[in-house]
């Protein structure tokens, strides 16, 4: 008989008791989507690695406040985008990330540029890297960490009806990203 | 059917479809999406987009990469570091030292030594029942413990009324071992820790022990 994965939220009971072993295998679940998603805001590999052990970290010492209101993942999530976002706000602070800074919050005016000739796949996928923060991180939250509306609303702190409105907007303006690259999707 | 106008809010449904495409969406509003879908045209070419998003959005994120090892190097590092400093702080250092002992431990050692541990406790219990159970002159200097000398102690005097197995209960608390007595007065030797603990600490542990229900004195045994 195949032995059943402890739920991430034994695990995070076994982590407020100060279990090593059950840190290492939560880490082991999860360190790589929420790497991901650091790295999508970051769009710095130092800075996403810094910022997950910190994550982590913070997972080992607060584990017993964890009250299971949310999935733990939702949780992981919310941590890592309030360092995310404080990081990038204390860069801003002193100036020394304008770049990135100005990449996040303004998207490519010239997607032609950026996007060579590459197929279809490729292409989406390079207006995908173009979107702003705000609609770049809806997407990811709802593609590929699979979560729901409530969820969404919870890790970004704002109203169900706004995530549902800010991921279409976010859809419309891939749309528009896409149709400048060359391809056209038929919508909007 | 969905209104051409590019600038126009989305209708619900039409807002909803990312989340049928994941497969995240409740089964009321999955079901109402199901339902449009069948006689709604536009909406179908809607969901076929939404797909094409979903998959390559997840194509996007696994070429991302993951962090290297040394993340976690780095990780359980600072929680060590950050055990030990917790630990010297602590006032009950040796329950400290157990707890990081028996968390680097292997499931399998884990449980050997917890049988090892409940024959320890057994034998202590059978020993304490021994001990109250015999007149006071025919068990003066009983034994537990070989080694009397290395370590921190404490002499406890446990009131009349305190049964063997509070004691056992009270000894595990403590992470103590009962090493030596009773005395011609009654009071036991408890061992707290096999090294020699500040002085601060010592105290604080005994002015805990007074505390308890079932100790009539305790003081440091330096």
């Amino acid at each position: 008989m195949a032995m059943q994965a402890p739920a991430d939220e034994a695990l995070i009971g076994r982590i407020a008791r100060g279990d090593r072993l059950a840190m290492q295998v939560l880490f082991a679940r999860h360190h790589v989507r929420i790497y991901r998603y650091v790295l999508r805001l970051l769009r710095d590999e130092m800075a996403a690695e810094d910022v997950i052990g910190d994550v982590f970290l913070d997972v080992w010492r607060q584990a017993n406040r964890f009250e299971g209101r949310s999935a733990v993942s939702t949780w992981l999530i919310a941590i890592a985008r309030f360092k995310a976002l404080s990081l990038l706000r204390k860069r801003r602070e002193v100036g020394l990330d304008e770049e990135t800074a100005e990449a996040i919050e303004e998207t490519s005016d010239d997607p032609e540029l950026a996007v060579t000739k590459q197929d279809k796949g490729e292409k989406l996928r390079k207006c995908l890297a173009l979107l702003s923060r705000e609609h770049r991180e809806v997407i990811d939250l709802v593609y590929y960490h699979e979560k729901s509306v409530e969820e969404v609303a919870q890790i970004v702190g704002i109203p169900e009806n706004t995530v549902k409105t800010r991921m279409f907007y976010a859809r419309k303006k891939l749309g528009d990203l896409c149709r400048m690259a060359g391809i056209d999707r038929g919508w909007p | 059917m969905i209104p051409s106008d590019t600038e126009r809010a989305p209708t619900e449904l039409e807002a909803l479809l990312p989340w049928y495409a994941a497969g995240t969406l409740r089964r009321r509003d999955r079901q109402r999406i199901e339902e449009a879908l069948r006689s709604d045209a536009d909406l179908a070419r809607q969901v076929d987009l939404v797909r094409e998003e979903f998959s390559e959005t997840i194509h996007f994120n696994e070429t991302l990469g993951a962090p290297p090892p040394r993340v976690l190097d780095r990780l359980m590092a600072s929680i060590d570091a950050e055990t030990d400093a917790a630990r010297k702080r602590a006032p009950g250092a040796v329950a400290g030292w157990l707890t990081g002992f028996f968390a680097n431990l292997s499931p399998r050692t884990m449980a050997v030594a917890a049988s090892f541990a409940m024959l320890a406790i057994s034998l202590q219990a059978f020993m304490l029942v021994d001990i109250f159970t015999k007149p006071q002159n025919e068990i003066s200097g009983y034994g537990l413990s070989v080694e009397h000398r290395n370590g921190t102690f404490a002499m406890v005097r446990f009131a009349r009324q305190a049964s063997a197995g509070e004691i056992t209960n009270f000894l595990q608390n403590y992470q103590a071992t009962l090493v030596d007595g009773p005395t011609p007065g009654g009071l036991y030797r408890v061992r707290l820790a096999m090294t020699s603990l500040a002085k601060e600490e010592l105290a604080h542990i005994v002015q805990r022990m007074r505390k308890e229900r079932i100790v009539e004195t305790a003081e440091a045994d330096e």
